[in-house]
């Protein structure tokens, strides 16, 4: 009797403690953060980074997800892209993570896509960007060139009456597709020739003395001239700062800036750039209870009151739901049940409105309008009536327009011709 | 005690001035459109403002056209700020002062700002202030909405009261605009107006000439064929004058950065890839001392000359004492220890105050420009650099012809054991030019800190320009680096507008490896005993 008590005793002590250990192995669930702390893009990332150790935090006060706690995995990629590649197969190989949500630049996301399709991962991509593109492994929770350029370049004809566009770029991939798109568009809406006008410049191009006279000339032919920018971070202050000497103001000729937002404005003297336009999904001055409570919220975790929010965050805060509710709904993180649950999952956005994944992995997403004020903030100008669903492949571009995104059955597909009812690349399983 | 009842009094009667101010009536719906938080409800505020041209309204649309109305969001009740700088509201019902209270402002949009100007354009084109009357004719000659001139009656009835010259011919300018617009006015009176449009001869001006070219009178179309060739010719030279500007401001912005390099490198013989963090450290420098006295900027700019030589000239004799000293004669390893400590100086300082780029204010004088004919003008900023980088090259002349340390720094780059022989202690030279060098760097910073951004990756994006001024030049001569970074900066001005930036930027290299390989000791190459090495 003695015998079977002690090994009674002992089986106990045993399952228990295999019991612990499983407890231990298991009761958090690993989310992935890659942003550049260090490098060039540090200035954009970083604060994705905190938002994101925030609403895991929050999430974790409300009791977590499926009964377990949530644990933040941050690497730094530090704006070097291969080692995108190189941090996304460490954190989804070695730390196993169950979701990611990184990159910023479209370049690191073109970087790690191979990686997350191989290893059948999950990114949530929270940038705007210039479409073309719809991977079965990422949701994009930026806006697709419909959700942002095409609204814009409507307000800018409708409201405005531009009837001269000077579209100003960096030399990369995102201004070269967006303008590609814009000038279709604008030619299939009866713009001449002679009257759109495209100038790249090298990455953090600061001389901008000739390029401004060039615009000052181009806008002095009579006709209502606008400048669309899709110029990239460093290169906007000196850009905006020559406009202003040389005495041209966003009444003469306003510049739509695609790239330009709270952050970025936060390090320099927004008086020169004053009336002029920048259009994106959400903005920080944005009149809404929920937008208020975020910005308390995040201003209370960062320790720091004057913080600004800007798009890519309320992407992220959007992604972020989105895979919550997701999860929740398939009771797994396992990223093949997530991803059949996610499509026409639904969660409010800041701005008032509700972000709905789409078939495609876009969302939708309101189109604001805003001037830059001499506090460094947006007022709307314009919105649009209701969402926009995000289309992954431009209707403005011979290549594209009959291409469809679908990742639900029975198309399963990123890039499905719609006329010859293919698919051009890889499938589902 | 007399004087303080005084003041008393006159403080009251002040109140009393702000109670005695006729009370705004402002209807319930106006009111509500003006306090909404959406800026297109402000379309019918301006709209119904609009219907009633009053003396009150009109200044109000003014208020809300500089952004000084302002609404309580709870109750919608209005109020106007004192001005900008103040803290004050006056609540528009009765005329109350209320200070300190957190109110919404009611914004407008560009666009609904133009609206209001074109409504208050005519009052402004007959109020009794001098200055408003000249503003608003400028703008009606700016403007290219043909809706918002007068009519011909209107402005004929201002002209004949305008008593200020400079005005009055500004109104002349308009009022040949419109006439020349018209189908009816006679020939004599068309070419009178051509004179006067050809001599002002802005772009409106222009677009008005090039309509007539096509009037069915040949006497008047070959008169505004051959002013407008004038004006274009005109046009022609100011855009090559204002090429060669540009070219000469990029080209003093290539000098600045490149003269400490031509010094250390030039000079020594070290190639110092953290040149460039060196120069942010001297923008840096401009921030802080903004941060520490933010009543007085331009003090604090003239201040941060001395102070930004002071740090970048430290932090580069720490670079030559604990590293580059130790690889004397050994280039591979001291480019590579060099680009090292670039990146540990930008990882710094992206640590220490974060990575985002800082507000570096630009003092009153060196915003806006100059103008230097009708249709040349020339930025403020730019200006001053060019003229500030021909000082600092004259000062480090000065230094290095004049000075018992020129004089050392030249004897150790000529031949170095001879000098020493000569009791000179060649390691404290080294130490001294590289320091000369570094401080350079960081004025250089300063003026970079007025046209460019202030943050981490400042430096990178001149260390490449600066070391192909400095090897165009010709390594050891400053004259060398002087002329080359202004040919640089020339020839890269007047081909951006013919080959686009990207283009011109490889143009130019192509052109200097090519002038390399003929001439590989660039333009002004040491002679006689000084070359030999």
């Amino acid at each position: 009797m003695k015998y079977s008590f002690t090994k009674l005793a002992l089986a106990a002590m045993f399952s228990l403690n295999v019991f612990c250990s499983v407890q231990a192995a298991d009761d958090t669930i690993k989310v992935g953060i890659m942003h550049s702390l260090s490098g060039t893009m540090a200035i954009s990332e970083a604060s994705l980074k905190d938002e994101m150790l925030m609403l895991i935090d929050e999430q974790n006060k409300k009791g977590g997800l499926l009964g377990k706690k949530l644990e933040a995995v941050v690497v730094d990629p530090a704006s070097d892209w291969p080692l995108f590649a190189e941090k996304s197969r460490e954190l989804l190989t070695k730390d196993k993570v169950a979701v990611v949500f990184g990159c910023w630049t479209s370049v690191s996301r073109k970087a790690v896509l191979p990686v997350f399709e191989e290893l059948n991962g999950l990114l949530f991509y929270p940038v705007q960007y210039e479409g073309e593109e719809s991977s079965r492994n990422i949701i994009y929770t930026g806006a697709a060139p419909n959700q942002q350029s095409i609204p814009a370049i409507d307000y800018l004809m409708k409201d405005i009456g531009v009837k001269r566009w000077f579209l100003a770029g960096t030399d990369y991939v995102f201004p070269r597709t967006a303008n590609k798109i814009i000038e279709a568009y604008l030619k299939q809406h009866g713009v001449a020739d002679e009257d759109i006008m495209i100038n790249y410049t090298p990455f953090g191009h600061s001389d901008w003395q000739s390029i401004v006279s060039e615009i000052k000339a181009f806008g002095s032919a009579g006709k209502k001239t606008a400048v669309v920018s899709t110029l990239n971070g460093d290169a906007n202050v000196p850009f905006y700062k020559e406009l202003a000497n040389q005495g041209i103001s966003a009444a003469d000729i306003p510049v739509m800036a695609f790239s330009v937002g709270e952050e970025e404005l936060s390090g320099i003297d927004t008086t020169p750039l004053e009336g002029h336009l920048a259009a994106w999904n959400y903005f920080q001055s944005v009149d809404n209870k929920d937008n208020a409570e975020f910005i308390k919220q995040f201003r209370a975790f960062t320790k720091n009151p004057k913080r600004v929010t800007n798009d890519p965050m309320e992407a992220h805060y959007i992604g972020f739901n989105l895979w919550v509710k997701a999860v929740e709904k398939a009771g797994s993180t396992d990223v093949n049940k997530v991803l059949d649950a996610i499509v026409g999952v639904k969660t409010p956005n800041l701005t008032g409105g509700m972000a709905e994944v789409l078939p495609n992995h876009h969302i939708t997403k309101p189109v604001l309008i805003g001037e830059i004020q001499s506090d460094g903030q947006f007022q709307v100008v314009w919105e649009t009536e209701q969402e926009v669903k995000g289309d992954a492949w431009s209707d403005y571009l011979e290549g594209s327009k009959d291409l469809i995104s679908d990742w639900t059955a029975p198309v399963k597909c990123g890039n499905f011709n719609v006329k010859t009812k293919k698919c051009l690349g890889s499938q589902s399983k | 005690m007399r004087k303080a009842f005084c003041m008393l009094a006159a403080v009251l009667l002040m109140s009393t001035a702000y109670a005695g101010e006729p009370n705004y009536e402002l209807s319930e719906s106006l009111k509500a459109s003006l306090a909404d938080s959406k800026v297109k409800s402000r379309d019918q505020a301006i709209a119904m403002l609009a219907e009633d041209l009053s003396e009150q309204h009109i200044s109000l649309l003014g208020k809300l056209k500089s952004g000084l109305v302002y609404a309580d969001a709870a109750t919608s009740e209005i109020y106007i700020r004192e001005d900008a700088a103040s803290d004050c509201y006056i609540r528009l019902a009765d005329a109350q002062q209320i200070c300190g209270i957190k109110l919404r402002r009611s914004g407008v949009s560009t666009l609904q700002k133009k609206k209001i100007e074109a409504l208050l354009l005519s009052s402004s084109l007959s109020s009794s202030d001098p200055e408003k009357r000249a503003a608003a004719v400028k703008n009606l000659l700016e403007s290219e909405a043909q809706s918002e001139i007068p009519s011909e009656q209107i402005l004929e009835q201002i002209i004949s009261k305008e008593n200020r010259r400079d005005i009055y011919l500004n109104l002349k300018v308009a009022m040949a605009l419109i006439k020349s617009a018209d189908e009816k006015t006679g020939p004599q009176e068309l070419i009178d107006c051509i004179d006067i449009l050809e001599d002002y001869g802005n772009a409106r001006c222009i677009s008005a000439l090039a309509a007539l070219k096509n009037h069915p009178n040949p006497e008047v179309a070959s008169h505004a064929a051959s002013a407008a060739a004038n004006l274009e010719f005109k046009q022609e030279v100011a855009d090559f004058f204002e090429k060669i500007f540009f070219g000469l401001s990029l080209g003093s912005v290539l000098v600045l950065a490149a003269v400490g390099l031509a010094i250390t490198f030039g000079v020594m013989g070290v190639i110092n890839m953290a040149h460039g963090e060196l120069i942010m450290l001297g923008a840096y420098t401009v921030w802080g001392l903004q941060q520490l006295m933010p009543q007085s900027l331009s003090t604090a700019l003239f201040l941060s000359i001395p102070c930004a030589f002071m740090v970048s000239a430290s932090v580069g004799m720490l670079i030559e004492h604990l590293v580059i000293r130790h690889l004397s004669g050994r280039p591979l390893e001291t480019l590579l220890a060099t680009f090292g400590i670039s990146l540990i100086l930008q990882q710094l300082v992206r640590t220490l105050f974060s990575p985002l780029n800082r507000a570096v204010a630009t003092p009153e004088f060196l915003q806006g420009s100059v103008q230097i004919a009708d249709n040349l003008s020339i930025t403020c900023n730019r200006l001053s650099i060019i003229f500030f980088c021909l000082f600092v090259f004259a000062v480090i002349l000065l230094v290095m012809k004049k000075t018992r340390l020129g004089l050392e720094v030249r004897a150790v780059s000529q031949n170095r054991p001879i000098a020493r022989a000569m009791g000179i202690r060649a390691q404290r030279v080294d130490l001294m030019t590289f320091g000369l060098g570094s401080g350079i760097a960081g004025v250089a910073g300063v003026a970079l800190s007025q046209i460019t951004n202030v943050g981490p990756n400042l430096g990178q994006s001149y260390i490449i320009d600066s070391f192909m001024v400095v090897v165009f030049g010709g390594s050891g001569n400053l004259f060398g680096t002087l002329a080359g970074g202004f040919i640089m900066g020339i020839a890269n001005k007047l081909l951006e507008p013919v080959s686009g930036a990207m283009l011109s930027k490889i143009i130019i290299l192509i052109a200097l490896i090519l002038f390399i390989q003929k001439h590989p000791r660039g333009l002004f190459p040491q002679r006689g005993r000084a070359a030999e090495d």
